[in-house]
C-alpha cells in the first residue's frame, strides 16, 4: 500500500457555483488487460455524441496484463483536447494505485470506487461514490467467467447517472463499440450499464461539480487515433508497398493499414492485391524494402520509433545520397529500447534530421492533428516522389495511440505527383540522359524505373561515389558537385514544404513556438497566457523542416519567443538555432517537458510567466 | 594492285538481335585472376546466349568485392549497389514494386553469412524470386583478408593465423530454411556454372548459387581451403548437367535411371546426369545428408543439390497482379470519394 500521508482538510460543502459544466477530466484507473479499454471508449463516445469535444488519453505500461493504466478523457466546451494535468473525476478500480490515486487529486474532486477498497475514510475533502461492482455485476452477467470484463461497464453507467451522460447515447456507442456481428456481447454489457445507472440512482445524491450539457460542436466530426490517421493517409495516397517490424507506438498504423487496404485494395475485378505489405525480419529489412521499392517506382513507406531510426540510419543515409524515394513514419516514443515505450516523447528530432553518417540532411513533416496525420501523409508520398529522398513523418505515442475529435478528412483533390520519370517514349525523344545532372536547377534529376522497355533506360545506383551520369568515380570535384546538388535540392525543398500555421493577436510581444503534439498544449496557453496574465501571444507552428522562411521572420518580429520542445534537451531549439541569426538566437527561450506524459498547457503557461518576470 | 579488304564477318547476335557486348559491364577493377571475374563472365555468356533483355534485369548487390562486380556485367541493366549483407531487402522491395523484373543479386560470403545472415535466411524463409550468387572465398577481401563466416576450420590466413571456428555452409543453410533451388559450382568450373546460371535464370522461386571464387590477393596460397589449387583437388561434382531452352527440341529419348529431366517454369529443361553415387536432387535430406558426407571427406561438393520447382513465391503469397504495382494507375491505388466517406461514416 501506499505510504502516502493522510491530510487532514476542510470537510466540503456543495459549491454549485463553481460547477464544471462540460469541462473537467476523468480518469479511470484500471489494470491493464481487465477489458476496461471498451469501457472508456463507450463512455467517451456518449459524451461525444452528446456534442462535447473530448479527447481520450491512455497511459498504459509496457505490460500485457496486470500492471495499472490510466485512461483519462477531457471534455472541454472550449475544444481544448490537449492534456490537462488536474483530474477532477476519478473512477478507482485499481486496488494497486487507488490511494496515491486518490490522495494526489486536488480538494473537491470526485471518486467513483470500488467499495472493498474503502476509499472514503482516505480523505474529508472529495467527494466518494462507493460501488459494489462484484455484487452488481453477479446478477447480469451469469457467466462468471465474463464478469471481469462486463463489470467495468458498470462504471459507465454510474458515471453516466451522476455526470448527466443520456444512456441513450451510452446505448450507441456501445453497439457501435461492438459491431452488429457481437450484439450479444453488446446486449450483456448494456445491461451491466443499467444496473450501474440504477444503483447510482438509488444510492448517491449528486455533490460534485462535474456534469455534462448537451451541446452542438461535434456534429460531423469523428474520432479516431493519429496511426489509424496517418494509415488511411497513406491508403489515399496510392502506397503500394509497405515494409516494417512491429515497434510501439507504431505497430498500430500498419495493423489498421492492413485492415484498410484489404477491404478497399483489392481489385474487386481481378482478386488481385494492388500492394504489398510485408512484416519484415527487423527494422534493417524494413527500410532496404521500402527503399528498394521506391527505386523500382512504388510509393514505398515503413512505419517506426526511435530504435527502429537507429537500425535504420545506414540505409537512410544511402536513400539520401542516391536519391531514393520513400517514407518514413516515426512514432515517437520515450528512449532508448529499454526505456518507456508506452511514453510519449518528441525526443527523435535532432538525431532524425541529420540521421546517418557524412552530411546528410532530411525533410520532415510535423502533422499536429488527426486531420493533417491524414493530409501530410499525402503531401509526404507526393514530396519523397517530387525531391527523390526519404521523408520523414513525425507523430509520436500521443498523437498515434491516443483517440482524437477531428473533422472528416477531405478528400485530395490534387493527383499525384510522381516526380520526374523519364518513360522509354521520353528517352526516344531525349537519346538518353543524365541520372543525377540538375537540368531544371531544383537539384532534383530525372530518374527512370528499372525495366522500362529501352536500353538507354538504365542507370547504376550507388552512394555517394558516383557522377551526374551515375558513373563510378572517385574524383573529388564530381563528389563535391554532388553534395551541392544535394544541398541545393535541400534548398529548394525549404520552399515546397507544408507552410507554418500561425495564430497572431494584437499586440504581442512574445511568441511561442511548437510542433506537432504540442499545439493542443501551446495553442490554450496562448489562452491562459491572455486570459489569466493579460499578456497576448502570438503562435507559430512548423509544420516541417527544413523550416521555411517564416520562422525567422516570426522571431525577428517578436521580443522574444518561447519554443516548446517535449524533450530534455530543447531539441526543436537547438535545430532552430542551426538555421538562424545570432540576433535571432538570442530572442529564444525554451520551454521543456519530458516526463513522458503528453505536455500540457499548464506546464508552458507556468514556465512561460516564470520567465518573463525574470 | 591490292585486293579489296573483306568485309568485316557480320556481327554475330543472339536471338533477340544483341551482341555480347550488349552484355557487358564497364572494365572490372577487381584484381587480375580473382575468380568474380570469372562469374562476371558466365553470367554475360548465359544472358548473351538466353536472349534475355538487359534492360529488364535489375542487379543488386551489397558491399565488397563481390558487391563490385555487378558493374562489370550487363551494363544494359539497372542496378542498386546498396549496403553491407542487405542485398535482400532491396531485391524483394524493387521484386514487390514491379514483379516482372529478372532479379539478378550478388553476395559475398561476408553479406550472406555474416553480417547479412539474418535477411538471407529471410530471402529463402520468403522464396523471393531472384537468382542470389554467393561469390563465396572465405575472406575479407576489400578490407585486407580477414577470415569470414565460410572459412573452413583448421584454413590459415596469408599470414599464418589459423581459423579456429568451423564454417556456416550456405547451401545446407539454404536447403534447412526451405530454398526451392540449390546448387554450388566452382569459378573455374564454366560448363557447370554457366547451366547452374541458366537453369537459375528459368527458376520460378529463390535460386542459391555458392560459387567458390578464390581471392588471388588474400585467400590463394597452401593451408587456405578457398584457393585454386585446393578445389581442383577436392572439387566433387555431384552431377553433369544440362539446360535446354524452351526454344530448343529437347525430343531426346533418357534412358530410365540414366538421367533426370527437370521441367522449369519458362518451357526449359534441365537435364541432371547422375555421377558415381545415386543421388535425387529432390530430396532436400539427401541433400543435406551429401553435403554431410562431402565434409567428412574433405570433399566440395558441387553441382544442383536441390530444386523444387512447386512451392509458390512470395508474389504468388502476396497475391500481387501480373504487372508492376509501382506503376498502377491513379485509379488503381487511390480509392474513391465513397470510400473515404464510408470511412468517415463509420469513425463519427
Amino acid at each position: 500500500m501506499s505510504s502516502l500521508e493522510v491530510t487532514p482538510a476542510e470537510p466540503l460543502s456543495v459549491d454549485a457555483g463553481r460547477a464544471l459544466v462540460n469541462d473537467f477530466s476523468l480518469q479511470v484507473a484500471t489494470v491493464n488487460g481487465s477489458g476496461s479499454q471498451t469501457a472508456n471508449t463507450v463512455l467517451m463516445r456518449a459524451i461525444f455524441q452528446m456534442g462535447i469535444p473530448v479527447s481520450g488519453k491512455n497511459m498504459f505500461p509496457s505490460n500485457i496484463a496486470g500492471l495499472p493504466t490510466w485512461f483519462t478523457i477531457r471534455a472541454s466546451k472550449h475544444g481544448y483536447v490537449g492534456r490537462r494535468k488536474e483530474i477532477d473525476f476519478l473512477v478507482a478500480m485499481n486496488a494497486e494505485t487507488a490511494r496515491e490515486d486518490v490522495m494526489k487529486l486536488e480538494a473537491g474532486a470526485a471518486v467513483v470506487y470500488d467499495e472493498p477498497l474503502k476509499l472514503g475514510e482516505l480523505r474529508t475533502d472529495l467527494h466518494f461514490y462507493p460501488v459494489p461492482f462484484d455484487k452488481l455485476v453477479a446478477p447480469v452477467c451469469p457467466d462468471a467467467k465474463l464478469r471481469k470484463l462486463v463489470r467495468n461497464m458498470i462504471y459507465d453507467g454510474v458515471v453516466a447517472q451522476l455526470l448527466g451522460i443520456e444512456m441513450e447515447e451510452v446505448h450507441r456507442a456501445l453497439v457501435k463499440q461492438f459491431g452488429k456481428r457481437k450484439a450479444k456481447a453488446a446486449e450483456l454489457n448494456w445491461g451491466a450499464a443499467q444496473a450501474g445507472f440504477d444503483y447510482a440512482t438509488s444510492a448517491f445524491t449528486k455533490n460534485d461539480r462535474c456534469r455534462v450539457e448537451r451541446m452542438n460542436l461535434t456534429a460531423g466530426k469523428i474520432i479516431v487515433d493519429g496511426n489509424a490517421a496517418c494509415a488511411l493517409g497513406a491508403m489515399f495516397a496510392g502506397v503500394t508497398v509497405v515494409a516494417w517490424y512491429p515497434i510501439t507506438p507504431s505497430s498500430t498504423l500498419v495493423e489498421t493499414l492492413i485492415g484498410y487496404m484489404r477491404r478497399f485494395r483489392v481489385d474487386p475485378e481481378t482478386g488481385k492485391a494492388t500492394y504489398a505489405i510485408v512484416q519484415a525480419e527487423d527494422e534493417l529489412a524494413s527500410i532496404g524494402m521500402a527503399l528498394g521499392a521506391g527505386w523500382a517506382g512504388a510509393r514505398s513507406m515503413t512505419a517506426t520509433s526511435g530504435p527502429g531510426l537507429s537500425l535504420m540510419a545506414e540505409f537512410i543515409g544511402l536513400g539520401y545520397y542516391a536519391d531514393v524515394p520513400t517514407v518514413i513514419y516515426d512514432v515517437q516514443r520515450v528512449g532508448p529500447s529499454t526505456g518507456l515505450p508506452t511514453r510519449t516523447q518528441q525526443g527523435d528530432l535532432l538525431s532524425t534530421a541529420f540521421l546517418s553518417h557524412g552530411d546528410t540532411k532530411h525533410p520532415i513533416f510535423f502533422p499536429c492533428s488527426m486531420e493533417e496525420c491524414f493530409s501530410m501523409s499525402i503531401q509526404a508520398f507526393d514530396f519523397a516522389e517530387r525531391f527523390q529522398t526519404p521523408v520523414f513523418v513525425f507523430t509520436d505515442l500521443d498523437l498515434g495511440m491516443n483517440n482524437w475529435m477531428a473533422d472528416a478528412f477531405v478528400y485530395p483533390e490534387k493527383p499525384m505527383n510522381r516526380g520526374k520519370v523519364l518513360t522509354a517514349e521520353d528517352l526516344d525523344r531525349l537519346g538518353g540522359f543524365a541520372r543525377y545532372g540538375d537540368v531544371d536547377g531544383d537539384g532534383v534529376g530525372y530518374r527512370t524505373l528499372p525495366g522500362t522497355n529501352h536500353p538507354k533506360a538504365v542507370y547504376f545506383t550507388r552512394g555517394s561515389g558516383h557522377n551526374a551520369n551515375a558513373q563510378y568515380t572517385e574524383r573529388e570535384d564530381d563528389y563535391i558537385g554532388n553534395m551541392d546538388r544535394l544541398a541545393h535540392k535541400f534548398e529548394t525543398m525549404r520552399g515546397e514544404v507544408p507552410e507554418p500555421a500561425r495564430e497572431l493577436r494584437a499586440g504581442a510581444r512574445i511568441g511561442i513556438v511548437a510542433i506537432g503534439s504540442s499545439d493542443y498544449a501551446a495553442r490554450e496557453s496562448c489562452d491562459q497566457l491572455e486570459a489569466e496574465h493579460g499578456v497576448p501571444v502570438d503562435y507559430l507552428r512548423p509544420r516541417a523542416f527544413p523550416f521555411t522562411t517564416h520562422l525567422a521572420e516570426f522571431i525577428r518580429g517578436h521580443d522574444r519567443v518561447y519554443v516548446v520542445d517535449q524533450n530534455r534537451d530543447g531539441q526543436l531549439l537547438q535545430l532552430m538555432r542551426l538555421e538562424l541569426e545570432p540576433d535571432s538566437i538570442a530572442r529564444l527561450r525554451s520551454v521543456r517537458y519530458y516526463g513522458g506524459m503528453p505536455i500540457d498547457a499548464r506546464t508552458i503557461t507556468d514556465e512561460i510567466v516564470k520567465q518573463e518576470a525574470k | 594492285m591490292s585486293t579489296p579488304a573483306a568485309p568485316p564477318p557480320p556481327r554475330k547476335t543472339n536471338r533477340i538481335g544483341l551482341d555480347v557486348l550488349s552484355y557487358k559491364g564497364s572494365k572490372t577493377t577487381l584484381c587480375a585472376g580473382c575468380g568474380h571475374n570469372s562469374i562476371s563472365e558466365r553470367v554475360i555468356e548465359c544472358f548473351y546466349e538466353l536472349g534475355v533483355e538487359p534492360w529488364h534485369v535489375a542487379k543488386f548487390s551489397g558491399i565488397g568485392c563481390s558487391s563490385k562486380s555487378p558493374a562489370y556485367f550487363l551494363g544494359m541493366a539497372h542496378a542498386f549497389n546498396g549496403v553491407h549483407g542487405r542485398m535482400p531487402a532491396l531485391a524483394t522491395g524493387a521484386l514487390l514494386a514491379n514483379s516482372t523484373l529478372l532479379g539478378l543479386g550478388v553476395a559475398g560470403d561476408g553479406d550472406a553469412a555474416s553480417i547479412g545472415l539474418g535477411q538471407f535466411m529471410h530471402m529463402v524463409r520468403r522464396n523471393v524470386p531472384l537468382i542470389c550468387i554467393i561469390e563465396d572465398n572465405g575472406v575479407y577481401g576489400l578490407t585486407k583478408g580477414q577470415f569470414s563466416a565460410t572459412a573452413d576450420l583448421g584454413s590459415t590466413q596469408k599470414g599464418g593465423a589459423v581459423n579456429d571456428l568451423p564454417p556456416f555452409d550456405c547451401c545446407a543453410l539454404a536447403l534447412e530454411w526451405g530454398a526451392t533451388f540449390v546448387a554450388r559450382s566452382f569459378s573455374g568450373d564454366k560448363k557447370q556454372l554457366q547451366a547452374i546460371l541458366k537453369t537459375a535464370i528459368s527458376h520460378r522461386g529463390l535460386s542459391v548459387i555458392d560459387v567458390v571464387s578464390p581471392c588471388v590477393t588474400f585467400n590463394d596460397h597452401v593451408g587456405s581451403t578457398k584457393s585454386y589449387a585446393y578445389m581442383k583437388e577436392h572439387d566433387l561434382a555431384l552431377n553433369e548437367l544440362d539446360y535446354v531452352p524452351a526454344y530448343e527440341d529437347i525430343a531426346v529419348e533418357i534412358a530410365e535411371g540414366e538421367a533426370m529431366d527437370v521441367p522449369l517454369h519458362d518451357g526449359s529443361h534441365l537435364r541432371i546426369r547422375k555421377l558415381g553415387h545415386d543421388f535425387d536432387p529432390t530430396s532436400r535430406l539427401a541433400a543435406l545428408a551429401a553435403i554431410e558426407e562431402a565434409e567428412t571427406k574433405a570433399e566440395v561438393l558441387t553441382g544442383v543439390l536441390y530444386v523444387n520447382t512447386g512451392k509458390p513465391t512470395f508474389l504468388d503469397l502476396l497475391n500481387l497482379p501480373p504487372e508492376p504495382i509501382a506503376t498502377l494507375p491513379e485509379s488503381r491505388v487511390r480509392p474513391s470519394r465513397a470510400v473515404l466517406e464510408e470511412v468517415m461514416e463509420e469513425l463519427r
